[in-house]
């Protein structure tokens, strides 16, 4: 045993110090502080924990032998994406998403905090003009957040309750906006209608879809690329559609596609949905999720959102400053009259992403959106050069898209397996969720993988499906 | 107590709208240039961009100083934070570096489980001992912020009558005004309609007004306890047996858990479920606002119900639990903030049973002690001065007398007090009880010589006020701009989220004259 010492994260841990400060209470122990608490409430004996590690060398080696179990995507060779990417992280984000002011702040006021709201503000002048439109609110949780926010808000702007959804969605994804939608017995209920895709070409089937646009739908979902990798190149005729139906267009967007794609806000998109992770913040096991939520400029849309929205403001002296707009209509000002509700979400993130895309500026996401796409275009192509594998479609994707194994004779599990033997991630296993599709599985290029990488695939793909 | 008041002032930077600086053709970083296609063949005409993007054009170092600036003019944690409710407390810095590495940072939340194994034993043992701190059975750590686990409870609640046939009668959650406002709105996210209990002379709603509340309708009870008054309510364990016997379940946000950390245990009160945040009592960083994890603990009986994917032993090998046929699915995508996790867990392993016991301890000690210090300044009173009781890790503070007195607001003050370099305190949330709040949090991160600071600070503005008080409401005077103009932002031509919105509305606003 050794001598109760005061805790380096706890100053007034020294015993002396907790005397002073009784004294000035008239106590002689902590424990009368403790009176409100009946004693039948109290628990009766101290916290079975293991032993404390208060040297940051012991923590430090203890919590190195535990991650170095994790053999992460720069340890092996990762096809993985779906609904989180492998990108570049420039090491500038990486500096000021660290640096203790942005790290560990709460609120503040917008003088004192001035610094962090025009970050803020910057993450949403820069995603507007990715997007092409006006109106960014700062993030929330992630993208199938955002989705089933959107849903909500295009619910309530109609009065109505259905919203018609991609057949092939990401399990992830679709699974939150299920859970936004709400279950039948709730009267809030938005029933969900699914409309499928050409398999040839991997773009919307236009007549199931107008085929399910009647007079209960709020909103017609999709998704460019498509989560199968597509860029559908009829976004415009599924919004004409939607409008004349009386329902709103949502999109969800890849944002680092939208240096080479067309924006959104150009095709008749009325909300815009999207994850910011590819924006320069590390994947972190799913915790490096972002969602954003952007619209047209109109109050009938400024008027539904949940999330918060960092508007340019003056000062009494005229200088330029930033203020929540339209607070009285979120859950901190509303409580359950508000839209939805808010509170912590990804808000450091919205910081890294307001530096990675002035880092890039109109060039690098033009660069990036053109490496990307020849490279995922080169992938597929020499993929399909081994018996037995085709890419479905062959063409027509940004980054990700559909690597069908049926003629290997072969189970993706498998050969994920088998590609994991050799350090290689496998791209994500359809076949389960979607058995239409056979044995297949979605792989992801991005600019992290080498012309190298993506033959070392090939080869070891070749003898795999063998 | 003598304390003397330390020159500060705020870095000024006069640092411009990104969206304004760079030069054409400048570059902040290079991508490898390739082509094996046309681009014409891969991208199909009616997608192509064609108009150009209008982002800065800025070369990498001036994008890092920019931003550096920005941080600069950032006060938040740099001086002394005592924002109440949010329960300010350090972030150990070595976790961070940890997290930040590749085996945390570039993992993929899919990998195969055996290239996992380190995120998933740490996420276990996170989890037992957060059983261990609630006397629950299960978390998941899926809900991004404590709001997010708030709905994931009215979710599960949902799922909990549904599995009973009872759905559809049990429409109602039943809350208290003093509730975090998250809990009456992610009920009301889900589907059900709030019930608000109001406070009564104990500070809190009475046994009565729970019993006459509850019915065949209620769904679950969802509260805090002690509430950010730092009044405990001692009927607790009746008020959940009341809510069982009505057929309900009961919801235990631990937003203020920092003042009853191994002292009560959300279990022995009789609770369903429960939720700690990660990023307040467990040393994870605020970020401004996220990623913040929600870490939603409940009984054997509701497991069945959580979001999946769920942490499982199997052996010596941890596996992800996606099998849950009468589980709510996700309410957000994957298994949670993973890098917060393993700061989280890192925390408690440097704190221990004892380390987290004292904390509990100084910060009711701390919190006592300020307010013994900070009634005797002139202006300042407390919410329920009749109720003798020692508070607990947070007092409501009142600043109704002195704007009697005086007209100074607690906003001004708030922004007296930035000028000393003290972050602005909580003032309180929405329904206000007293007049003038405020709801500052010693917690057990600052010494005292900080929380003397703070209450001198606070005299000084007092007296400021008594004597000057223009003074104060102009203020800030040491910060990089003013206090906001009074203007409504709640108008579509005045709001502006984005400064292509800025740039569009103000030229439409000088052609009106």
């Amino acid at each position: 045993m050794t001598k109760a010492r005061p805790h380096p994260f706890m100053p007034n841990s020294v015993p002396a110090t907790q005397q002073e400060m009784m004294g000035a209470l008239g106590i002689d122990s902590i424990e009368p502080l403790f009176s409100q608490i009946p004693a039948d409430h109290r628990l009766k004996r101290p916290l079975d924990l293991p032993e404390a590690l208060s040297s940051e060398s012991e923590l430090r080696r203890h919590m190195s032998g535990l991650l170095s179990k994790n053999r992460s995507c720069t340890d092996a060779l990762s096809f993985l994406g779906g609904g989180c990417w492998q990108h570049h992280v420039p090491a500038v984000c990486d500096e000021i998403v660290r640096r203790s002011e942005f790290l560990t702040p709460v609120w503040g006021t917008p003088s004192s905090d001035l610094g962090r709201n025009q970050a803020w503000f910057e993450f949403t002048s820069q995603l507007g003009e990715l997007i092409d439109l006006d109106l960014v609110a700062l993030p929330v949780y992630s993208w199938g957040c955002a989705a089933g926010h959107a849903i909500r808000m295009a619910a309530r702007i109609s009065g109505r309750n259905t919203v018609l959804l991609p057949r092939f969605l990401d399990p992830e994804r679709a699974a939150v906006i299920n859970t936004y939608c709400e279950p039948e017995q709730m009267s809030s209920h938005i029933a969900i209608r699914e409309f499928g895709i050409d398999l040839e070409t991997g773009l919307v089937d236009l007549d199931e879809l107008s085929s399910l646009l009647d007079e209960n739908v709020a909103a017609v979902y999709f998704e460019n690329p498509s989560f199968l990798g597509q860029i559908e190149s009829q976004a415009e005729e599924i919004a004409a559609a939607s409008r004349k139906a009386g329902a709103e267009t949502i999109v969800g967007v890849d944002p680092v596609s939208l240096g080479i794609l067309r924006p959104p806000g150009q095709y008749g998109a009325d909300i815009v949905v999207g994850s910011i992770q590819p924006l320069g913040i590390h994947m972190n096991g799913g915790g490096g999720l972002g969602g954003f939520i952007a619209s047209r400029d109109e109050a009938r849309y400024a008027h539904e959102y949940p999330a918060l929205m960092m508007s340019i403001a003056e000062t009494v002296n005229g200088e330029m400053s930033f203020a929540m707009a339209l607070m009285h209509q979120s859950s901190y000002g509303s409580r359950e009259e508000g839209k939805d509700w808010t509170g912590n979400s990804v808000y450091l993130w919205a910081i890294a992403a307001a530096t990675y895309m002035a880092l890039l500026g109109p060039a690098g996401f033009r660069e990036l959106g053109e490496l990307i796409i020849q490279r995922a275009n080169y992938c597929a192509s020499v993929l399909t050069e081994i018996s037995g594998v085709q890419v479905r479609p062959a063409r027509g994707f940004f980054k990700e898209f559909v690597v069908n194994f049926d003629e290997t004779g072969k189970r993706v599990s498998d050969i994920n397996k088998a590609l994991l033997q050799s350090d290689i991630y496998g791209g994500l296993d359809l076949s389960r969720r979607f058995p239409e599709l056979g044995q297949s599985a979605l792989y992801c290029v991005t600019e992290m993988h080498s012309i190298q990488d993506l033959d070392r695939l090939t080869d070891v793909l070749r003898e795999v499906c063998r | 107590m003598s304390n003397k008041l330390r020159r500060y002032h705020a870095a000024v930077w006069d640092e411009p709208i990104i969206m304004e600086m760079g030069v054409a053709g400048r570059r902040g970083c290079h991508f490898p240039v390739e082509e094996y296609a046309s681009l014409d063949e891969l991208v199909p005409g009616s997608m192509r961009r064609n108009s150009p993007l209008a982002l800065p054009e800025m070369s990498e170092p001036d994008v890092l100083r920019h931003y550096l600036h920005l941080s600069q003019e950032t006060l938040g944690m740099m001086g002394i934070s005592l924002f109440g409710t949010c329960t300010m407390k350090y972030n150990p810095r070595m976790t961070e570096e940890l997290a930040a590495q590749s085996w945390i940072a570039d993992t993929h939340p899919q990998q195969d489980t055996s290239t996992l194994q380190g995120s998933l034993e740490v996420i276990y043992r996170l989890k037992e001992q957060l059983c261990e701190l609630s006397g629950m059975d299960e978390y998941s750590f899926q809900p991004a912020g404590g709001a997010d686990a708030a709905y994931t409870h009215a979710c599960i609640t949902r799922a909990y009558h549904s599995a009973r046939g009872e759905l559809k009668q049990r429409d109602q959650i039943i809350t208290s005004i003093q509730a975090h406002p998250c809990n009456p709105a992610t009920a009301a996210a889900a589907g059900f309609e709030v019930v608000t209990l109001m406070l009564e002379e104990n500070g809190y709603p009475s046994v009565d007004a729970l019993k006459a509340a509850v019915s065949e309708r209620t769904a679950a009870l969802m509260i805090n306890n002690p509430d950010d008054m730092g009044i405990y309510n001692p009927h607790i364990k009746e008020w959940v047996n009341i809510v069982h016997e009505a057929g309900g379940l009961c919801f235990y946000d631990h937003a203020n858990f920092n003042g009853v950390m191994s002292k009560i245990r959300a279990r022995e009160l009789g609770f369903d479920a429960c939720m700690f945040m990660l990023h307040k009592t467990f040393g994870v960083g605020k970020g401004g606002g996220g990623p913040a994890v929600g870490a939603y603990g409940c009984t054997n009986e509701l497991a069945q119900f959580l979001p999946g994917p769920v942490v499982r032993k199997v052996g010596d090998r941890f596996e992800l639990d996606d099998d849950l046929p009468l589980g709510i699915g996700r309410v957000r995508e994957y298994m949670g903030n993973v890098q917060q996790l393993v700061k989280a867990y890192a925390w408690t392993r440097a704190m221990g049973a004892d380390g987290i016991a004292a904390a509990s301890d100084i910060s009711v000690l701390a919190n006592n002690y300020m307010e013994k210090e900070l009634l005797k300044i002139r202006g300042v009173t407390r919410s329920h001065p009749d109720i003798d009781a020692w508070r607990m890790e947070m007092t409501r503070f009142s600043l109704g007398q002195m704007f009697e007195d005086t007209g100074v607001t607690v906003l001004d003050v708030q922004n007296r007090m930035v000028d000393f370099g003290i972050d602005a305190f909580w003032l309180s949330h929405e329904p206000w009880v007293v007049t003038q709040p405020f709801t500052p949090e010693a917690g057990e991160m600052w010494s005292k010589e900080d929380l003397d600071y703070w209450v001198a600070v606070l005299r000084q503005i007092s007296d400021e006020a008594y004597s000057n008080p223009g003074y104060v409401k102009a203020a800030p005077h040491n910060h990089p701009v003013q206090k906001l103009a009074p203007d409504s932002l709640d108008e579509p031509d005045r709001w502006a989220m984005t400064w292509r919105a800025h740039l569009r509305k103000s030229a439409l606003r000088r052609k009106a004259g």
